[in-house]
């Protein structure tokens, strides 16, 4: 589903330039649930944003569904982001003054789906997260396990075919933690290939591939 | 575009810091005001300008005899000279480019020489020509104006002004076929009339008796001369062509020095007329230049606020990024908050500008001012409007162009 061939990135700094990801050769299939692993700096969430089409790359190959992946227009790239890929974030990145529902809905927006059915659909998701009641709270209202599960309901209505979770439970507790890995391997269960950054081992260990990334290099690869 | 959504965000956008957009729409606001306000009063101002020479021939000329200045075939400086009856074929013939003459004598206002049994007043006297009319039209409220039969067998008849007709008859009395004396003499009074344009010559026209031009000559003693000519030009002759052209048969007839400028007086309404013609359009474009300037330096807020809002959604443009919204949908959305901005702020302008001059109208429309009828056209209203719209577009432009190029990972990661 996913294969990346001698990935390199290399961010300016100005006169330095800063060589992120060295030569990444990575091959993830459908429904797999993976973990990424290494040190800050190490160039997990680089990976992480190229696997989304949120960042490009300078060399190499990233086939998705063994498409190119290479040199998308904006609008291109819009288009996979939406109806390919999800997205869970550290931080929840849900709009504040949108309503909970409001926020799940809101990629079937950029799908041209009537607002009627768009909400209705959004309901559902929200239901699946146990968050029927909180549909018409604001994120400020809702507590962090709560708006992690608000975005990961907006990060999986457009029924994508990857599930990308940048440090899903950094801000979370040790009992969110658990519960929020709880839905996240629910979600790959049911055939979701989902593949989460993190740097706590707990939640790698509820992964069944850990890929270890070290200086911008894949050090190892643990399969279950 | 009518997506509920979109109209929620924008309302979000707008009312999210009141006070700020209040103040950037009040850039807009003030500039679309100040538009409507300074059209209005130049549309006023032209109306005024064009209610005082209403019914006055803007195509015509004046011409008298003034004192000599130049010394010309044995005759000295300072010389009086007069026009006189044959002067009147002579130009007729000589320039063809004639449309109306109307020669003119004036007397009058010597104490009470107007009088109707115990009634009386000061009045002017002028003797006209029917063709008089013509180049300064009355509006007879009773019966007619002088006629050629009238100047043919010098009947003894006249037009009175509105005001010589209310002092000398009672109200609603109908003065045709009555008597007035003008200086001793009987006239019949055939017409009253009501003057057109705010433009007097000879004395103020609601105040003058009109006697027929031959009458009068022979019944005070004038001889052969003409004080006064009104002339008109045929429709597509410069005025200026037979102002020449008059000053050249009068001086020859005369003996009066090419060079004398002086020896004839005269003016041409023409002239008058585009003066007032330029001046109006000069100050359309100063109202225009002022008032698109002010409206611009509105957008400039707008386009300010903008780029100000936009660098504040910056993580959430990036979210919306990420979660598929197109380059197309980003600009969309910050553009229609520019325009829907700037749409109510200066349609808001609008209004208040029409409701004000609206209420300068009524005002006016009770005191006989200078300033007519402030009021912009329908025209000038959707022309408002398309400018805002433009402008809009303009202010949102460069935010928009901001915020499609926000990079979705960089802004995602801002904090």
């Amino acid at each position: 589903m996913i294969t990346l061939k001698n990935i390199n990135k290399t961010y300016d700094m100005g006169q330095a330039s800063l060589h992120v990801l060295k030569g990444i050769d990575l091959h993830i299939d459908k429904g797999e649930y993976v973990s990424i692993m290494g040190a800050s700096g190490s160039g997990k969430s680089t990976l992480l944003n190229i696997l989304g089409i949120l960042d490009n790359y300078e060399t190499g190959e990233y086939l998705l569904n063994n498409t190119l992946i290479r040199d998308l227009s904006e609008k291109q790239a819009a288009v996979y982001r939406n109806e390919m890929i999800g997205f869970v974030f550290q931080s929840f990145n849900l709009i504040n003054f949108k309503n909970a529902l409001e926020n799940v809905a809101l990629p079937l927006y950029y799908k041209n789906i009537s607002r009627k059915k768009r909400n209705i659909i959004a309901m559902e998701y929200l239901d699946q997260m146990g968050l029927r009641d909180w549909a018409m709270h604001m994120p400020n209202e809702m507590s962090g396990g709560q708006k992690q599960r608000v975005a990961i309901a907006r990060a999986i209505i457009s029924k994508p075919q990857i599930l990308l979770a940048d440090e899903p439970t950094g801000a979370l507790d040790s009992v969110t933690t658990v519960e929020m890995m709880k839905v996240l391997g629910d979600l790959n269960a049911n055939g979701l290939t989902t593949i989460i950054v993190t740097h706590e081992k707990s939640v790698a260990d509820e992964t069944k591939t850990i890929i270890h990334i070290k200086d911008g290099l894949i050090g190892s690869v643990e399969r279950k | 575009m009518f997506d509920i959504d979109r109209w929620q965000e924008i309302w979000f956008t707008i009312t999210h810091n009141k006070s700020r957009s209040v103040l950037t729409a009040f850039g807009v606001f003030w500039g679309m005001f100040m538009l409507v306000v300074m059209v209005g009063a130049g549309v006023a101002l032209k109306k005024g300008m064009s209610k005082n020479i209403e019914g006055f021939a803007t195509n015509s000329m004046f011409v008298w005899s003034q004192q000599t200045s130049v010394p010309y075939k044995g005759f000295i400086k300072g010389r009086n000279w007069n026009m006189n009856n044959e002067d009147i074929p002579l130009l007729i013939n000589k320039i063809p480019e004639i449309q109306y003459l109307a020669p003119v004598l004036f007397g009058g206002g010597t104490p009470n020489n107007v009088t109707r049994n115990d009634k009386s007043g000061s009045y002017g006297v002028k003797g006209n020509y029917p063709a008089y009319n013509q180049i300064d039209e009355s509006k007879m409220i009773y019966g007619r104006y002088i006629n050629d039969i009238d100047i043919a067998e010098k009947r003894k008849v006249c037009v009175i002004g509105e005001r010589v007709y209310q002092v000398l008859f009672p109200k609603d009395e109908n003065p045709i076929g009555k008597d007035i004396q003008v200086n001793g003499i009987y006239f019949q009074v055939v017409g009253v009339a009501r003057h057109t344009s705010d433009i007097n010559i000879g004395g103020n026209a609601e105040e003058t008796v009109v006697l027929p031009f031959s009458t009068m000559q022979q019944a005070f003693n004038q001889g052969n001369i003409v004080h006064f000519m009104a002339i008109t030009a045929k429709p597509g002759i410069k005025v200026k062509v037979i102002e020449d052209k008059v000053h050249a048969v009068l001086s020859e007839k005369h003996s009066i020095s090419p060079d004398d400028k002086k020896a004839i007086g005269g003016f041409n309404m023409e002239d008058i007329f585009n003066i007032f013609l330029y001046l109006g359009i000069g100050i359309a474009t100063l109202i225009w230049f002022v008032g698109l300037g002010t409206l611009f330096a509105g957008a400039i807020g707008v386009s300010n606020i903008m780029l100000v809002t936009v660098r504040e959604r910056t993580k959430e443009i990036g979210i919306r990024r990420a979660l598929g919204a197109t380059p197309s949908n980003i600009i969309t959305q910050i553009l229609s908050e520019s325009i829907i901005l700037t749409l109510i702020a200066g349609v808001t302008g609008l209004m208040f500008g029409v409701g004000l001059l609206s209420l300068v109208g009524y005002f006016l429309e009770k005191n006989n001012s200078f300033f007519r009828d402030p009021q912009i056209s329908f025209v000038v209203a959707i022309a408002a409007l398309l400018i805002l719209l433009i402008i809009g577009t303009l202010a949102g432009f460069m935010p928009a162009n901001r915020a499609m190029n926000i990079k979705p990972i960089e802004a995602i990661r801002e904090e």
